[in-house]
């Protein structure tokens, strides 16, 4: 059953979690790329493995962590280790997916998450920087991008600092600077719709709107070229049961989805 | 095959001790006899962290930290330490809203993760009143790891490509054996490490529950080491599980029981959060007004003698709350 009433931040949750794999292994940080971990765990791929950055492996989630540290994230784990030694599993293979966000992004998937500015040493602000971001986005199979707010702002033809690679400036140059082949940023997640990357440019091509959204809407809040396909898919809304999940088992404090 | 460097980034490197020379250090300075090392926070400080000092925590940022000995260090006003920022949060925050610190190495600053962004070090961070250089976490772990491995620098595969390699004091080379590029970073041996562990014994035998983030690394890395826990036990708990031990005693150098010693961080399996009392801290470094950090410094630290003070402070009532919360029961007090 199909319901009306939910947010966009529900729905991209939602559409991020749908992006997960049974059987596969996640690393995340926390927020929104966590929820849809935790949705896609508690619907489709129960048998997703969570890695945490600080050293939780395959926890069972009580509540919605406030770190990628916290007790939480060790909950009735299977092993507690070290940040080295889930970095050392990331370079070994052994995770599919991380999971990013960032305060700015480019058309290669660039992410920034360091400043805003263009003098690194008095940045207009100064944001936490790489923390796993950058290990994760060089080191995972492949990586997966949640960004809210879609606007020109944020959706740079530019971004004021590279934290984190995406294709950086274009098809081969991850394996160029000597980044392993066959990673990269798969798929961007925004409150209005979901992009992939094409495979001949790794530029990123529009996949999906989500419901009552034009593509002009898109193209506005973009402050960069991409590419738009002929055939573009619409996103299902989430039910009824996916937001009762997403309120009451996964965020019942508010903390994502405030009341 | 010449090792050419190809790229270079900017970052200058902040704590300078070699590999060869902290094994020379060690040989004279460290004991490895198994002597009690207990001893009061305040001589630890004063006995262990000097001014300029480059300083490695424990923990990760606000999980597991070492904050009555930050306290310590911002009531003794020690200065310009280099910190690193791997994963810093409450921990860093306290240290630089008291101005004892002039440089970090940046893997995560800042950010209080879902809480948002610090008012106190974007100031001192945006105005440039402390220094700065780009890693990433893992690059941290890997420079803590050549570090405790005594070899000079360390190969990765992360950061290429990007501003925070050209932000870093890292070099590209192409692998002498296989021709694939890597980044080489510099080992990092700390002047001092300060732990928050679960227990140890009065030797500096330390068990930590749960993930153990960094702390086994820079232990090895760093010339000196000061552990608080929750518990003091006797070397017969410890010797009757040893392979728990993941700092053995030759490393440490002093060792002081002190429950609810990652306060306001959550510590695993003993307390959770104090939300409110991070909050409101928060709150008081956000105002423009600097007086409203100053004067949470004042309530919290400086007019305090010691950590007993601070938890007497707290009260009874709302530490154990904090236990419910880590058990995620209801409060029944």
């Amino acid at each position: 059953m199909v319901q009306k009433d939910y947010t966009l931040r529900e729905l991209m949750a939602v559409v991020a979690a749908k992006q997960l794999v049974d059987g596969k292994s996640v690393a995340v940080g926390t927020g929104l790329p966590l929820v849809a971990a935790m949705f896609a765990q508690k619907t489709h791929a129960p048998n997703l493995v969570i890695f945490f950055e600080a050293g939780g492996i395959a926890p069972q989630l009580p509540t919605l962590p406030i770190s990628v540290g916290d007790s939480r994230t060790i909950h009735k784990a299977l092993c507690t280790t070290t940040l080295i030694d889930i970095m050392d599993s990331m370079r070994r293979g052994f995770i599919d997916y991380a999971f990013l966000g960032g305060a700015q992004i480019d058309k290669y998937g660039n992410l920034n998450s360091t400043m805003i500015g263009d003098n690194y040493e008095y940045p207009k602000v100064r944001f936490p920087g790489s923390g796993g971001a950058n290990d994760f986005g060089s080191l995972a199979w492949e990586t997966l991008i949640i960004m809210d707010r879609h606007s020109p702002r944020r959706f740079v033809e530019k971004v004021d600092f590279i934290t984190t690679p995406g294709y950086l400036y274009g098809i081969g140059a991850r394996e160029e600077e000597g980044l392993s082949p066959g990673t990269g940023p798969s798929k961007v997640i925004t409150d209005l719709c979901l992009f992939d990357f094409a495979p001949e440019t790794k530029i990123m091509r529009l996949k999906a709107i989500h419901p009552g959204i034009k593509v002009e809407d898109v193209k506005r809040a973009t402050g960069f070229e991409f590419i738009i396909p002929d055939n573009i898919e619409t996103t299902t809304p989430p039910t009824e049961e996916d937001l009762i999940i997403l309120h009451e088992v996964i965020d019942p404090e508010g903390r994502i989805f405030p009341k | 095959m010449e090792m050419k460097i190809l790229k270079e980034g900017t970052g200058e490197i902040f704590c300078k001790n070699t590999p060869t020379e902290m094994r020379n250090w060690t040989r004279v300075n460290k004991t490895r006899a198994l002597v009690d090392k207990r001893m009061r926070i305040k001589d630890a400080v004063k006995k262990f962290i000097k001014d300029g000092d480059y300083l490695a925590i424990g923990g990760f940022g606000h999980i597991r930290i070492p904050m009555a000995i930050i306290y310590e260090i911002v009531r003794q006003r020690v200065k310009n330490l280099s910190v690193a920022g791997h994963t810093a949060v409450q921990d860093i925050d306290v240290l630089m809203a008291g101005g004892c610190v002039s440089s970090v190495d940046i893997a995560y600053v800042v950010g209080f993760e879902l809480r948002g962004l610090s008012g106190v070090q974007r100031r001192l961070f945006e105005s440039g009143q402390v220094k700065k250089t780009e890693y990433t976490n893992g690059a941290m772990s890997y420079r803590v790891r050549a570090g405790a491995q005594g070899i000079p620098f360390i190969p990765v595969k992360v950061m290429l490509g990007t501003d925070t390699m050209m932000h870093s004091p890292g070099k590209v080379v192409q692998c002498p054996f296989t021709g694939e590029k890597v980044l080489l970073l510099p080992a990092l041996n700390p002047d001092v490490c300060i732990i928050h562990a679960h227990r140890a014994d009065m030797y500096g035998n330390v068990q930590i529950d749960g993930h153990i983030v960094k702390d086994d690394l820079q232990a090895r890395a760093s010339k000196r080491v000061i552990v608080t826990c929750e518990e003091l036990v006797s070397d017969e708990i410890i010797r009757s599980d040893p392979g728990k031990t993941v700092i053995p005693f030759y490393m440490v150098d002093a060792v002081i029981e002190q429950p609810w010693g990652s306060h306001p961080g959550n510590m695993p399996y003993k307390y959770y959060f104090d939300h409110e009392f991070t909050e409101d801290y928060l709150t008081a470094g956000r105002d423009k007004d600097l007086e409203a950090i100053d004067y949470w410094l004042e309530k919290w630290v400086y007019s305090l003698n010691d950590y007993d003070e601070y938890l007497t402070k707290l009260g009874a009532k709302r530490l154990y709350n904090l236990r419910d919360l880590e058990f995620l029961r209801a409060p029944v007090r």
